[in-house]
């Protein structure tokens, strides 16, 4: 009778022990794989000293410490039962920025690629009115909590900032999103709409609002004639050739020092004012006229009102255009191009219209933002900056402009929230400086984000055209475009 | 004259390291279509390897012989670079096989400005120095205008030309050669017939990234500073140069190199060095708007 338990009570202790070496032997390999990795960069760190020699200081704790952390890590996940493995799988993916095949298994099993659900239609039918009204009463609210002076900040750097992302992030969704034209350098049309109005404000007197469309119309212009010559290229060419147009753009803003004064950048850009009255504290200024105390809070509230504003147009145009033939033809475009060539759809124009208009907001952008700064350099139009637009786009979902909308807000406004930390300097130090993770945790979430969602945040679409009944299809089941 | 012999040597020496760089791109697109945009990025972070690993020799080790320095930084940096490559690939890259085409790349951007970020972080913002080395210079003419030609120059361009004939041989020859071709015409096939997919992709990234290591230890070499955003525009001119000789195609990458080593080199000098890089885009756009496949790819056709 009592044979059988004991037998299992042996065998626990024995199955264990089994799985002890083979867990050791993991954990030291993962751990021989990450000392390899810290051995040079983080072990040492060469300084230049004043004779300008480098020399070498040592950091091997740091080192032994990341190295032993792996090494526990993965041999209590090698122990843990297996339905615990998944848990250790997701904490490692945060922790070292990957590991995400659990990750994403996780994910794809909570999608799949059936139409979601009853609860989930109306949390997307909801959701988007609720967040614009939140956005609209956004600097009221900061302003009554907070008050003029405590409310600049967060309407200025997280308000505005993200605005302005979410803005270029739905123009160049025209161009990636609708048409599947795979843009790269986004930001040399930012950087046309910046420079026209930086210019012709310096140099003609001209007002904002007679710049805003002259700025539009010119990042337009340069759309089509760096959109004429790319047409017959496709896929990674189209990446790389826009890649490098940018790159110009940028490279001429930079050398052209007549005309652009170089890295100085072009200084006393005239402010935006309220139709004409300027937010400033002389008599007639805003605040006088109104009778109302002089803060500089009036003219940030007045500026996120105006991205507000510009944001709305650029997504109202977009919703109305998918709607029309042109539209259609984009996305027709993105999902075969040889059918509609087939079809007749004349696909120079088709692509030509979406670089112009996906062009014609980022100018629309790059003008509010030099309003905004006073103040435009090269430094402001890098790579990076096409690369942020293009993330938060296929994060949002490719074609999504909720999505896109959403990923704005967490890429813009989480590495803001960052300069927040500054009450780690308790923990770690004064030494400690969370800003300089900054980026590299940037870095990070994106890989994180698109391991965890690579068909982005908002992964279902409404069809412009369907059959009796309107109903959402899994982003699936869209193609992104050849070109 | 002097000035264009000047010039070619110059160019040469610049292009084998754009080359080098080059064909880690043209690799990695080749066998799973992927634009590597974190490959720049790792090419500087090999840099800052080959540096600290010279620095330990000379400065912990008291290693007093150059040659075997330079054999022992060339050897650990493609070994400590091939690991980092590899790691990445398997943390950013593998879970997204088979996904769609853009979530590869925004992976690859995110981990490029990781990789760059978390150099300067852990090795500090300020340029670094290499300690100077004894460098040997020939006269080759002796003319009002003197043609140079420095044992570094020598040193790298042969360097790359051992280890492109050597790369060759293996992706020609060998079985694992094979079986990246047949990786990189279909995969599917491939792992029917015995074919570990997963371990030639691996191999694959890791070859890419010791090469790039490689183009490390000579950029270091020759320009004997180094800092943590270097890797972005010799990353870019590299992709440019891949896609100019046509992508996928490794001849075409070591042609397109040195193609972009020589126009930059001979635009500054002719012309002005403020535009050498637009210069390099410029040809990359004109030749791809006549070429649209690069100078040795294949066009690519398209089935219905």
């Amino acid at each position: 009778m009592s044979a059988p338990s004991q037998t299992s009570e042996l065998a626990a202790p024995v199955e264990t022990a089994a799985q002890v070496v083979p867990a050791l032997r993991t954990a030291a390999a993962a751990a021989l794989v990450v000392f390899g990795l810290c051995f040079p960069i983080i072990s040492y760190r060469a300084e230049a000293n004043i004779n300008n020699e480098l020399v070498l200081g040592g950091r091997w704790p740091l080192s032994l410490t990341i190295t032993a952390i792996v090494f526990v890590f993965v041999f209590l996940r090698q122990m843990a039962r297996a339905d615990w493995r998944i848990w250790f799988d997701r904490v490692g993916s945060i922790v070292a920025g990957g590991m995400g095949g659990a990750l994403a298994q996780a994910a794809r099993e909570g999608e799949g690629t059936a139409a979601p659900s009853r609860a989930r239609l109306a949390f997307g039918r909801y959701f988007a009115p609720f967040a614009l009204g939140a956005v609209i009463l956004f600097p009221l609210i900061c302003l009554g909590l907070l008050g003029p002076a405590g409310s600049l900040k967060w309407v200025n750097n997280y308000g505005v900032q993200i605005l302005i992302y979410v803005m270029l992030g739905w123009g160049l969704n025209i161009v990636v999103g609708l048409a599947g034209l795979l843009d790269l350098g986004y930001v040399a049309f930012y950087a046309v709409g910046a420079y026209s109005y930086a210019l012709l404000s310096t140099t003609f007197g001209l007002s904002f609002w007679v710049c805003l469309p002259l700025a539009g119309v010119l990042a337009a212009m340069w759309g089509i004639i760096l959109g004429f010559p790319v047409l017959r290229l496709r896929g990674d060419y189209l990446a790389i050739v826009t890649l490098a147009f940018g790159e110009i753009i940028r490279m001429v803003l930079v050398n052209w020092v007549a005309l652009t004064n170089g890295y100085a950048g072009i200084t006393e850009i005239p402010h935006v004012s309220f139709f004409g009255i300027p937010f400033n504290d002389d008599d007639n200024g805003f605040a006088a006229i109104f009778h109302l105390p002089y803060t500089p809070i009036y003219r940030t509230i007045f500026l996120f009102y105006l991205i507000l504003a510009l944001a709305l147009l650029t997504n109202f145009v977009t919703i109305r255009l998918r709607r029309l033939p042109i539209g259609r033809a984009w996305e027709a475009l993105r999902e075969d191009e040889i059918a509609c060539r087939s079809l007749g759809i004349n696909t120079t124009n088709t692509k030509l219209t979406a670089f112009a208009l996906g062009a014609m907001f980022g100018g629309f952008a790059g003008s509010f933002f030099a309003v905004r700064q006073g103040f435009v350099s090269p430094e402001s139009f890098t790579f990076i900056e096409s690369a942020t637009i293009l993330a938060i786009v296929v994060l949002g979902g490719m074609g999504s402009q909720l999505g896109v909308a959403i990923a704005a807000a967490v890429m813009i406004g989480v590495p803001e929230l960052m300069r927040e930390l500054d009450w780690l300097k308790a923990i770690f130090g004064e030494n400690f400086d969370p800003t300089q993770y900054r980026m590299l945790l940037f870095g990070a979430a994106m890989v994180i984000m698109m391991i965890w969602k690579p068909r982005g945040l908002v992964s279902t679409r409404m069809p412009s055209i369907f059959l009796r009944q309107r109903k959402p299809v899994s982003g699936d089941l869209v193609k992104e475009g050849h070109g | 004259m002097d000035n264009f012999l000047q010039q070619l040597i110059n160019g040469l020496t610049l292009g084998s390291i754009y080359g080098l760089i080059a064909i880690g791109y043209t690799m990695v697109y080749g066998i799973i279509g992927m634009v590597n945009f974190a490959h720049g990025d790792l090419f500087m972070l090999s840099a800052f390897i080959a540096l600290i690993t010279f620095m330990i020799l000379t400065q912990i080790l008291h290693l007093g012989s150059l040659p075997v320095a330079f054999v022992v930084v060339l050897i650990a940096g493609m070994a400590l670079t091939g690991l980092w490559n590899w790691t990445i690939e398997r943390l950013a890259y593998r879970p997204l096989r088979g996904s769609f085409r853009l979530a590869p790349l925004i992976s690859a951007i995110g981990m490029s400005v990781f990789l760059s970020n978390f150099v300067q972080v852990v090795q500090g913002p300020r340029n670094k120095p290499a300690p100077q080395l004894p460098n040997h210079v020939f006269n080759l003419t002796g003319g009002a205008y003197d043609v140079t030609l420095s044992v570094r120059q020598i040193l790298i361009v042969v360097v790359t030309a051992i280890l492109l004939a050597a790369f060759w041989y293996v992706v020609r020859y060998t079985s694992l050669g094979r079986a990246q071709r047949a990786c990189e015409q279909d995969q599917k096939m491939a792992a029917l017939l015995g074919i570990d997919v997963d371990a030639t992709i691996s191999i694959t990234f890791v070859i890419g990234a010791a090469l790039a290591a490689v183009a490390g230890v000579m950029f270091v070499i020759y320009y004997g500073v180094v800092n943590f955003a270097d890797g972005f525009v010799p990353g870019v001119k590299a992709f440019t140069a891949a896609v100019l000789g046509g992508i996928g195609s490794l001849p075409g990458a070591v042609l397109g190199g040195l193609l972009i080593g020589l126009i930059e080199v001979f635009w500054s000098s002719y012309f002005s060095t403020d535009y050498k890089d637009v210069a390099a885009f410029m040809i990359l756009a004109i030749t791809l708007i006549f070429l649209p496949s690069g100078i040795l790819g294949r066009p690519e056709v398209e089935k219905v």
